[in-house]
Parts: structure tokens; sequence; C-alpha cells
């Protein structure tokens, strides 16, 4: 095996599987973020411009939130779900 | 469209689920699951959560409410992309567990107390009803929806009676499906696919509708966004508050719903399925919303007078879409009837495990010992047409006119009560039952004041006064205003303080209490739910496989060179050559009883679970094998302390038998020495008496013969009462005479009678010390000793001017008398002798003494309490004669 281009930090895809991690740890608070800005758009009942709902903008954003969280979570639950690379983390350096 | 072609179509359809589900069914009975075990069917089986509420009602809920509906789909999006936090651990517990319902995972996590399963399932059962009313509600408008559009009139028999019908199938089909077999893991795989069909049919049916409405009505997706935008309605105003709570108490509701639940934890066959569904799932209720607001928008448009709760299913009818309409309508039905199975299976299952079950073992003990299976599959039916009568009930007295959202929204906010209790449970080791029952108490009773009861209308349950002026006149105990908050949404109201309440209860409950052992191991086991997969790593055993030889290896460990065999058999009865079979679950079983029979059952179950088993080995298991170790222990304890004993008592024989032998030997002797003595007398007896029987012998021989003839008679006589003497003492049958007795006075008397000893002697007596004691005792007996010892110092002191000291002296309760003389005293080797039976020390026979006055001492002085032995030292012969000052009568 070739160890001499091994690189430096040796548990990098250890490393990056937490950060991995991390970023869908993350997700759903972003989500939950994107999610209620709709909420604080609105402004009080009665005020001026708070008559005409402008429901379809809001909803074209929180579908384009929704599908984004979705994309980010298609991307993510891959990586995570094998539990075989979570066991064995040199599993995923022997690879090149 | 005729009726009865409508209702032919609905047959068809659910012949069609029943033959998905069979099929299934048949095909996991023989192990072949394939895309059955798929996170694609996982997925969908998610799509529960959309019921007929979402279905219709919530475009309805759009039509009053605008985007607002979205939030209960919001809140599962979020739970769902972020997995990792809590889906992920549920499930783990979940299958480590074995958990059968969240009423099972809360019972078993606060220390398998029953309690608290009872409480869920009753929260479970008081929240759902409405629910699956709802969906029997549903049905039946749908039913209505046709009927009324149908120009010929067929008229719809009866409300009821269809509702009646709808719930009687749905029972059948859940009973046929759900209780056909007793799975430990309660998994049902025939009834989780049916759910995948049916989602496929009702996403394909609402997709339909909605491309329909956008291409086929309207004038394409940015038409329909501007009518959207238009819109300018009161309702369709976001509220923030309302928005925040909705999707809280959603996401909340996709966890802790009984039948969500069911799918999402218990039915999980893989836990990898989950990282699939975390997206696919969000995916498939973005789909869902996606066109409900076209339609609601469109549909208001089109026919205002509409039920908005119907218009999916009125907008394609109307327009003359029949084929669109009945698809609708399958997918309507789909929705209603997958939710009210999973449902009602849930909580049958915690109903039966939790409150039936247990009522049956209380009251039936003997049950326990027979097949329990039967049993339980019998409580299964009952609490399901149990929680299908109770749905039916609920729908004829509600009357079925509430709006479908509302009636949703009551039951999501009664199961999220669960929520604190079960975030706790899993993140938190400090939660204890009596902080869990008091959360779920608190925020049951809250929630149903301030949300449930009053759902019922204003003076339905609560009277009208209450609500005006709170419970008991209080008014910050009114329902929709506790604690004077004022102007808050009664349903954010009721969710805010409830959950608020609740997880006070919950803290303070778990702060102030103490939890018992097996809450606090359950408590680590589930907080630290993956540090088993650590472990697992390191000793090899990778999760729900073992290797038939590491199996080999433990059953070597345990049944030694048989497990050999054992494993070849089990090999050849599978048709297979070598040692290793498959591992099958009849051989496991096999196996389990065989090592059962070594180390207990307990002990086995635990091991092979180990090896074998998904599910970790649990408190009770340890304690199982704890207690079967603990008998053994004790076995081998109780064994040892019997040989122990054994032992003792075989020493105790041989020394009886060595002491036996001794004795034997001493009788020998005794009877030689005794004969000896006897012969002695008796020989010169008869000699003499054989020379005077011849005759002419002279007077004066005649007298001295005569003389010595009487003689030897008096020595033979006094050598039989000495016998006599010494076997009544040895033997402890001597009567004494106890009395006071003066010790100077018996010393002289002593004296007197043995001054006939060797009379010719020059002897002196010395007396010295207190002679003044009284003395309790025999006097005679006591006499006897010292007469022995005055006339044994007399016969055989050796000194010229032979002098004996008697030397008296009180100590304690005793008195010590010594005899010394000043003659040469008795050679040490033969110190231990001279207490023996005939144990002379010289042969000349000087006083004609048979040898056993001093053994007839020693014999008195032991009857008298006290004791008699030689004291060396002095010069002279002497003895010490010890004998208490009182002699208690007892003794004698």
């Amino acid at each position: 095996m070739p160890r001499s281009r091994a690189p430096l930090f040796l548990a990098r895809a250890v490393y990056r599987r937490r950060r991995l991690r991390d970023a869908a740890r993350l997700l759903p608070l972003v989500g939950v973020v994107l999610m209620v800005l709709p909420a604080l758009w609105s402004g009080p009942p009665g005020q001026e411009g708070a008559t005409q709902s402008g429901a379809g903008s809001d909803a074209v954003f929180i579908f384009a939130v929704w599908f984004l969280l979705i994309g980010g979570a298609a991307l993510l639950a891959p990586a995570l779900a094998d539990p075989e690379r979570t066991a064995d983390p040199d599993q995923a350096e022997s690879g090149d | 469209m005729p009726f009865n072609l409508l209702v032919l179509f609905c047959l068809l359809y659910v012949i069609a689920l029943f033959l998905v589900a069979w099929l299934v069914e048949r095909r996991a009975s023989r192990g072949v699951m394939g895309f059955l075990r798929s996170p694609l069917v996982y997925t969908l089986s998610l799509s529960i959560y959309c019921t007929a509420w979402t279905f219709y009602g919530a475009v309805g809920y759009a039509a009053r409410s605008g985007i607002e509906f979205l939030t209960i789909y919001l809140g599962p999006t979020l739970v769902f992309v972020g997995w990792w936090w809590l889906l992920r651990k549920l499930v783990r517990i979940g299958r480590q567990q074995r958990v059968t319902s969240i009423a099972d995972l809360l019972s078993s996590r606060y220390g398998k107390s029953n309690l608290l399963g009872v409480l869920v399932t009753v929260i479970a059962v008081v929240a759902s009803t409405p629910y699956i009313a709802l969906q029997l509600q549903s049905v039946t408008l749908s039913f209505a929806v046709f009927a009324s559009e149908t120009p010929s009139g067929w008229a719809l028999p009866d409300r009821n009676a269809t509702a009646i019908w709808v719930a009687g199938g749905l029972a059948l089909f859940t009973i046929l499906f759900g209780t056909r077999k007793l799975d430990a893991k309660e998994q049902h795989h025939g009834i989780v696919m049916a759910i995948a069909v049916e989602a496929v049919v009702k996403l394909v049916a609402l997709l339909a509708v909605g491309a329909f409405v956008v291409w086929g009505l309207a004038e394409g997706p940015l038409a329909v966004i501007e009518k959207i935008s238009a819109v300018d309605s009161p309702g369709w105003q976001v509220q923030p508050g309302r928005w925040a709570g909705l999707i809280f108490i959603a996401a909340a509701a996709v966890i802790s719903l009984p039948r969500m639940f069911q799918v999402l934890v218990v039915e999980n066959v893989e836990e990898s399925h989950l990282a699939r569904a975390s997206w696919a799932f969000p995916l498939y209720l973005c789909l869902m919303s996606l066109f409900i607001l076209p339609i609601a928008v469109i549909g208001m448009e089109r026919y205002p007078q509409a039920n908005p709760d119907m218009l999916v299913l009125t907008l394609p009818l109307s327009e003359g879409q029949g084929a669109l309409a009945m698809l609708v309508f399958l997918g309507g039905f789909s929705s209603a009837t997958s939710m009210v199975i999973v449902e009602t299976i849930a909580l049958a299952t915690m109903l039966s495990n939790h409150l039936l079950m247990p009522l049956w073992l209380r009251f039936k003990p003997g049950a326990l010992t027979g097949d329990l299976r039967r049993g339980v599959l019998l409580a299964r039916r009952f609490s399901i047409i149990g929680v299908l009568a109770l749905g039916l009930a609920y729908f004829r007295l509600s009357g079925g006119s509430a709006a479908l959202a509302a009636i949703g929204l009551i039951a999501f906010a009664g199961m999220a009560q669960a929520l604190p209790v079960l975030l706790g449970g899993i993140f938190w080791r400090g939660a204890t039952k009596t902080g869990a029952v008091a959360g779920l108490v608190t925020g049951f009773a809250v929630w149903a004041y301030t949300l449930f009861l009053p759902s019922f209308g204003q003076g339905a349950v609560i009277p009208a006064h209450v609500f005006a002026g709170g419970a008991f006149g209080l008014p910050w105990l009114r329902p929709q205003g506790l604690f004077g908050t004022q102007g808050m949404d009664p349903l954010v109201h009721s969710i805010f303080w409830s959950l608020v309440l609740n997880t006070a209860a919950f803290c303070a409950g778990s702060i102030f209490s103490f939890p018992d052992p097996v809450e606090r191991v359950q408590g680590a086991a589930f907080v630290n739910a993956f540090d088993g997969e650590v472990q697992a790593e390191r000793l090899g055993w990778s999760q729900g496989q073992a290797e038939p030889e590491a199996l080999l290896i433990l059953a070597q460990r345990i049944l030694g060179e048989e497990a050999l065999s054992f494993f070849e058999a089990g090999a050849r009865a599978q048709g297979k050559d070598g040692y290793l079979p498959d591992i099958t679950p009849a051989f496991l079983a096999d196996l389990e009883r065989r090592l059962a029979g070594s180390v207990g059952a307990a002990t086995a179950h635990a091991m092979i679970s180990q090896l074998f088993g998904q599910a970790t080995v649990t408190v009770e298991d340890l304690m199982a094998v704890a207690t079967e170790a603990a008998q053994i222990m004790e076995y081998s304890t109780r064994l040892e302390q019997n040989q122990e004993e054994l032992t003792r008592t075989a020493r105790q024989l041989r020394e009886a038998n060595e002491k036996l032998t001794q004795l034997s030997v001493q009788k020998d002797a005794f009877l030689g020495q005794i004969s000896h003595e006897l012969r002695t007398p008796m020989t010169s007896i008869r000699a003499f008496s054989e020379i005077l029987s011849e005759g002419d012998l002279p007077p004066q021989m005649v007298a001295d013969y005569g003389h010595i003839l009487h003689d030897e008679a008096v020595r033979l006589t006094r050598l039989l009462d000495d016998l006599l003497d010494l076997s009544v003492l040895e033997n402890g049958t001597v009567q004494l005479n106890l009395g006071l007795s003066h010790l100077g006075r018996m010393l002289d008397r002593a004296e007197a009678a043995a001054s006939q000893t060797r009379p010719e002697r020059a002897f002196r007596i010395e007396r010295e010390g207190v002679e003044e004691i009284f003395l309790h005792t025999d006097a005679d007996r006591l006499v006897q000793v010292f007469i022995n010892l005055i006339s044994n110092a007399r016969k055989y002191c050796d000194a010229e001017a032979a002098v004996l000291k008697i030397r008296l002296r009180q100590k304690g309760g005793r008195v010590i008398a010594d005899f010394i003389d000043n003659g040469s005293g008795i050679a040490k080797e033969a110190q231990g002798l001279i207490f023996e039976k005939f144990a002379r020390l010289t042969d000349q026979r000087r006083a004609g003494g048979a040898g056993l006055g001093l053994a007839i001492c020693r014999e008195i002085m032991a009857n008298l309490g006290g004791s008699i032995g030689y004291l060396p030292g002095q010069k002279g012969a002497a003895f010490r004669v010890t004998l208490p000052l009182r002699l208690e009568a007892a003794k004698g």
C-alpha cells in the first residue's frame, strides 16, 4: 500500500464524517429559522398592506425552503446511513 | 355514478389490499423479504401521518386559514431532517429494548412501571378516539358527496349505517392482519405493505387533482400563484403565535402519535432505512401539500357554496371528471382506512399489554402457567373492536359536524403531552417515574380542561359560567385564559400551558424523587443507547448475527465434548456435512434448551440473545441470571457444609473407635488384673483348706491355718468391696449424703482410722492452715479419700522418721488440701499411672492393697465436684485435693 502518498492528517475520513454529522445536526436548526420567517414578515393585523396577504409569495418561499431542506438531507443521509463505515474508519481510506 | 358501482369499486380495492397484505404475510413467514424490507416501503408506510384529515381537511384548512395548514407538515419535516438528533436514538432504543408501543417505551424507561403504561394508554385512547371518528366521518362524507352529485339522486341509505359498515370492515381487516400471530417485535409486514400501497394511491390521487386544477382549470402555476396572493380573507393572515405553535405541535405529534410511533419505531426493520426516510418522507409531505392551496383557491372561486373540506372530491365531480373523482375517492378512502388500521393496532397493543392482560392475570393468576398467546390475541381483538366502537360512538354523538382540522389538532395536542416525558427519558438520566407520572397527569389534565372539554362547546361539558368566570369562581382558572393570559389563541393557549406545566411537574417530580434500581439501570440504558455499539464492535459480534463457530465455542465452554456432537447432529438434521449447522431459530431454541440444562434458563437465554439477538440483555435477564447463580452458590455452600459435617463426624467416629479399642484393652487388662488378684488369695485358701481337711494336725497349726484362711477371706472381701465401690463411682450412680461437716474433724476421723495401717511405724502428722471450715459435701466419702491418702503415706513413705504434712487453704469458693510426706516421692514417669486401677509401684504387698485406692479417690473427688492430683516438686510424695466449699445437690 503506498503509504507515502497518505495525507498528513491520517484520520481525514473520520474527521470529514464528524463534520458531516455536525451538518446533519445543524440542518433542522436552519430549517426552523427559515420556516419561522414568514410569520415574522406579516405585520400585525389591521396594518396598512396587511390585507393583501401575499400568501402566494410566502408559499413559494416555504416550498423553496422545503425543497432545500430535502435536498440537504438527501445529500447528507447516504454518508451517515452506512453503519459499516461508522464502525471501520479505515475502510474509507482503503478505497484509493 | 351509480352507488352500487361505487361500492363495487371500494370492495375491489379492499380485496386488492387484502391480497397484497396476505401475499406479503406469506412471503414474510417464509423468510423471503426482499423489497419488502426496503427503505421505500418504510418511507411510504410513514405516510399514515397523512390521514383523511390531510386528504380532505387540508384543503378546507387552506380555504379557511391560508398557508397555515403547511405548519402541520413543516413540523414533521424538521423532525425528519434532524433525524440525527432524535429519531435515530428513538429507533435504536426501540430495537434494543424490544419496544412495542409508546406506552411500552415509557413504562420500560421508567423502571417497567405499568402505572405509566396505563396512563399513556389512557391518554392515547382519549386523544385518538375523536381522530378515528374523524376518519369515519370523512369516509361517510365522501359517500354523501357522491350521492348529492348524482342527478338520478340515489339516496344514501343512512350515514350512520355507512359508518357502521366501514368500521366493521376495518375491524375485520385489522383483526385479520394485525392479530394473526403474536410477534415479539409487533411487526406486521402485511399491513405495512398495504399501507405503502395506499400511500401511493393517495399521493397519486392528490397530485392528479392538483395537476388537473393547475393546468386544466387555471392557466398554469404562475396564474395560480397570483390568484393565491390576491386572496383577501382575514383568516389568511399568518399569526406568528399559531404558526410557531402549530409547527411545534406537529413536530411533537409525528413522534408521539401512537400510529406514527408504530410505523416509525416498532415496524422499523433496519436502522439505515431511517436515513433514507429523513429526506424521502419530507419529500412525500411536500408533494402532498404542493397542490392544496391551488385546489382550495380555484375550488372556492368556482364553488363558493361547497363544503371546503370536500373540495378535493367536489371539484372533479362537478367538472365531470368521473374517473378522477373515483381516484380521489379511493385516495381518501385509503387515507382514512390506513390511519384507522394502524392506530387501532397501536392502541390495541397498548390496551392489551398494559390494561387487559395485567387485569386478566390479576383476576386469574393461574393463567400464567398456561399458554398466554391465545389470551393475548383475544385481548388484542377485543381491544381493536373496542377502539373502533369508541370512535363510532364519538362519531354518532358528535354528529360529525365539527370542522376536520380542529379535531386533528386537539388529538395532536393531547398526544404531545407524552413528549416531555419521552425526551426527558432518552436524554436525561435523572428523569424518574414520579416525575413522569406527575408530568403526564398534569399535562393531560390541563389539556383536557383547556382544549378537549371546551371543544364540545360552551355549556356541553364545562358550564358557560366557568368559561366566563373560571372554575370555583376563580378568574385565573378560566379554561381559555389560565392565570390571566388574555388574547391568546385558544389552541396556542392550551398547548403553551399544558406543556409548560407538564414539563415543570416532570422536572420537579424527577428532582425531588429517588428512582429505584431498575429505573436507574433503564435510564442509563436509554440515555446511553449508543454506547453499546462500541462494546459490540470490540467483542467482534456484529449486531443481529452470530457465527455458528462463535456459538460452538460458547457451547463447548459449557457442554464440553457434548457440544460438538450436538452441533454435528444439528447439522445432520439440516442435511449438512460437518459440525456447523445453519443458525435457524429452531436450532437456537434447541441449543438454548440444552444450555439451560447446564447453566439455568435465564443464563442460557441471556447468552444466546447476547450472541444472536438484536436485543441486548435486559435488567430482568441479568437479575434472573443472578438469582440462578445465587441458587447454585447456595447449593454448593450447602454441599460444602455437609461435607465438613461428614468429615467431622468421621473424625469423631474414629476417635470414638480408638477410645473403644483402648477401653477394650483396658478392660482386658482389668480382667486379667482382677483374676490375678482374686486368684492369689483363692489359691492360698484352697491350699490351706485342703491341708486342714486331711486332718491329723496339731491344734496350733490348725489355729494358724485358720487364721491365714480368715485373713485371706478378709482380703478377698475388701477387694470385692473396693471393686464394687469403684464400679458404683465410675457409673455415676453413687448416692451422696450431702451435709455440713467440719474439715478439721473430718481429718481427725481420717487420722484415727488410718492409724491401724502399719501401727508399728513411727509416723507424725503435721497440720497447718485453716481447719475451721464447714464444707457442704458428703463427709463419709471425703473422709474415705483422706484415709486413703494418709494410709498410703503410712505405707509407702520410706523416710526414717516419716512426717506427713497436711496443708489446708481456702481459695475462692474452693478448699485446697495438700498431703505432703517427706519420703522419696514418686518417680516422674510413674506419676501419670498412680491413679489407674491396680497401679502399684512396688510389688511388696505391704498392706495388702489391691491398688484400687487412688483410683477410687479420683472417682470420689470427681463425684464431689473436685479433683485430686499429684503435686510434683515437693521433695516427697504430694497430693493435692481440691473441692468446692459447697457442693450443689443437683450433682448427686
